[in-house]
């Protein structure tokens, strides 16, 4: 019984992929070369590392828009090290895939060999953090324009005018990480045009949460009138949310913060761990990521010589703005069509 | 018995490191108290001590160790990755009270592997917990977690309530305290404890004595690995988060500065709980003044960098090493 099935299943198969080897793509005088242009080319993905959010959102919308169009997409997971990852890339820039797609730790670290990958012929998209080297296309983040809605949502919940202290704080990752020194030239040059704001302490937490909160919990204690915290990164402003609960200042001290948008910040939005979330969309990322493929395998330009930049409409959720919609889960990303 | 204490009983003053690193703290403190507005304030002292309780009480275990001339460098990774299996399985639907008990036998499990290598194997200790620490961090990262930061869920209670506070008194504190009462009591009046010091001060002959040395060593890392546990609890329950990025942190260095500043000879065999506690309350007031101060990251670092030099110098000065010393052969 079992093979009588197991027959018929692969005659069907059989017959699926003969019906379909046979459906001919309407010519609408764009649509075939269009997928032929996938057919069998190679695109590699250069995360920071895959553990988290958002190159797992990233991955996931090119193995479903390669799965769709029929390229073959591979990741090459560094795991947090740019000397694996720089290896990596020299590795396949022997390799010459027909596009590369590469995660930046910084800004200097890639450029020379992201360089001499388009020397090669591989065109290269480079993703939420744009390296020295102008590539084929930038997809991603404005990190000056993050740290502008941070400092905006600071300055309009803590503005004396508004009857407010005035008074704020800043919590860094590591100062040398260009998103965070981006970030902050933003968030200082706003600060600059309203002097009615005091920052009483700017420190660095190293991306870490247990010394945000360490560091808050005394810049918080020594400050009781403290109307708002600015913080660089949501996994690491935990911390300083920890530290604000532990104070009972929970909607007292406004916390703004910012990241990808998945499903735990709304939950801590909605349940007031966060008051202003400036959002960078990373399932929004995604789709910009898949066009920008379809685009660069197009178009076939020599690399380098045309590059484009889609930077990333950012989102800036409260508790009052919040919408069904506003984040996302992996469930959502499994089921988006790319 | 530490030379210190030895001088101690003589009723002499000497240099040692501890007195220097205790001195420098001490001098810190009263000039923070003098300088800064709001340091010595009962609320921000309490947060102080909060702020590098998981410090110290990764430098308890660490201590225990390094008491026993080894050292425990896969401390940090254990507490990371049991922690965050123990909160994966929470999310998963596990009783907050199994997923405790999986944590735990994960953090044993490391710590006896751990002992067997150093101990039967004969690897030195700090190869053995090196390596260990990437295959802890490969190995969870593999089949126990698949995210870096995974969240407490909001129904694990009682494991948020662990990080509350107690008449005022951040309960972290509190678990600090009672870790650094019951490690001094173990360390001095038990007989492992002794045995520990014994182990560290000559291995050799405390074999020849008679002291199951090899037991004795897995006990080391089995009990550096539980605390490692613990700690991990207490920050998960603080942050309502684990983060396995520390894995990969400096943070071990860290928990070995509180160790070595404090004056407990990485060549093993001296000191004791009061050493630790006086490393880790010099960086805890170092790491509070430099907030208030307001004071950028890398002067941080230079300050920190100092201090420790200072203290590393003036002891070399003060305690000159002999042939005696070189001899023991610390890292």
């Amino acid at each position: 019984m079992k093979t009588f099935i197991g027959r018929t299943l692969a005659a069907l198969l059989a017959l699926g992929s003969v019906s379909t080897a046979l459906a001919e793509q309407f010519d609408d005088g764009l649509a075939p070369s269009y997928y032929d242009t996938f057919k069998g080319k190679k695109v590699v993905f250069l995360p920071l590392a895959m553990s988290f959010d958002l190159p797992q959102v990233w991955a996931k919308a090119m193995e479903t828009q390669g799965k769709r169009l029929g390229y073959d997409f591979s990741v090459r997971d560094p795991n947090w090290s740019s000397d694996a990852g720089a290896q990596a890339l020299t590795t396949l820039i022997t390799e010459k895939p027909d596009l590369l797609v590469v995660h930046n730790p910084d800004m200097q670290v890639y450029a020379r060999l992201l360089q001499r990958a388009q020397k090669e012929g591989i065109p290269v998209i480079q993703i939420n953090l744009k390296s020295v080297a102008t590539t084929d296309a930038y997809v991603g983040v404005n990190w000056y324009e993050v740290g502008l809605h941070q400092a905006k949502m600071a300055v309009d919940a803590c503005s004396p005018a508004a009857g407010k202290s005035g008074k704020i704080a800043i919590m860094q990752g590591t100062p040398t990480n260009p998103n965070n020194a981006i970030t902050m030239t933003a968030i200082e040059d706003t600060l600059a045009q309203h002097p009615d704001i005091k920052v009483v302490s700017s420190q660095s937490a190293d991306w870490d949460a247990t010394k945000a909160h360490a560091v808050a919990s005394t810049v918080i204690k020594q400050n009781p009138d403290l109307c708002a915290y600015v913080g660089l990164w949501e996994v690491m402003d935990a911390g300083v949310a920890a530290a604000i609960r532990e104070a009972g200042k929970t909607g007292a001290i406004q916390l703004i913060t910012n990241g990808g948008g998945q499903k735990p910040a709304c939950d801590n939005i909605e349940n007031g761990t966060f008051n202003g979330y400036v959002s960078y969309d990373a399932i929004g990322q995604a789709r910009d990521l898949t066009d920008a493929i379809a685009q660069v395998l197009q178009v076939k330009a020599t690399p380098g010589s045309q590059p484009y930049g889609i930077y990333t409409p950012i989102k800036d959720i409260s508790r009052e703005t919040m919408r069904a919609n506003s984040c996302w889960t992996m469930e959502d990303v499994a089921a988006a069509p790319f | 018995m530490s030379a210190s204490q030895t001088e101690q009983r003589r009723g002499g003053f000497k240099l040692t490191q501890e007195n220097i690193v205790f001195f420098i703290a001490l001098l810190l403190f009263i000039g923070f108290s003098v300088l800064l507005p709001g340091f010595f304030d009962t609320s921000n002292l309490l947060s102080l001590v909060q702020n590098v309780a998981i410090l110290g009480i990764l430098g308890i275990g660490m201590g225990i160790v390094v008491i026993g001339r080894g050292i425990d460098l896969a401390m940090v990774a254990t507490m990371a990755l049991s922690t965050a299996w123990t909160v994966a399985l929470i999310n998963r639907g596990f009783g907050t009270g199994e997923a405790i008990g999986l944590g735990l036998a994960f953090a044993a499990a490391v710590g006896i592997i751990m002992g067997v290598l150093v101990a039967y194997v004969e690897i030195p200790a700090i190869f053995a917990t090196l390596a260990m620490s990437t295959v802890i961090y490969g190995f969870g990262r593999l089949a126990l977690v698949d995210l870096d930061v995974i969240y407490l869920p909001d129904n694990a209670i009682w494991l948020r309530s662990i990080s509350n506070s107690f008449l005022g008194v951040p309960l972290p504190v509190i678990w600090f305290s009672v870790l650094a009462i019951l490690a001094y009591l173990f360390l001095r009046f038990t007989k492992w404890g002794r045995y520990f010091y014994a182990i560290g001060d000559n291995r050799a002959a405390a074999r020849i004595t008679g002291i199951p040395v090899r037991p004795m060593t897995v006990i080391q890392y089995l009990i550096s690995s539980i605390i490692a546990f613990g700690a991990g609890l207490i920050t998960a329950s603080l942050l309502a988060s684990v983060n396995i990025r520390v894995a990969q942190s400096t943070m071990v260095y860290d928990v070995i500065l509180v160790v070595v500043l404090g004056g407990i000879g990485l060549s093993g065999g001296k000191g004791g709980v009061r050493n630790i506690l006086v490393g880790t309350i010099l960086i805890g007031i170092l790491l509070n003044g430099m907030t208030i101060l307001d004071m950028p990251f890398t002067m941080q670092n230079i300050v920190k960098g100092t201090v420790l030099l200072i203290a590393i110098i003036v002891d070399s000065l003060a305690n000159p090493r002999d042939e005696q010393t070189a001899q023991q052969g610390d890292i």
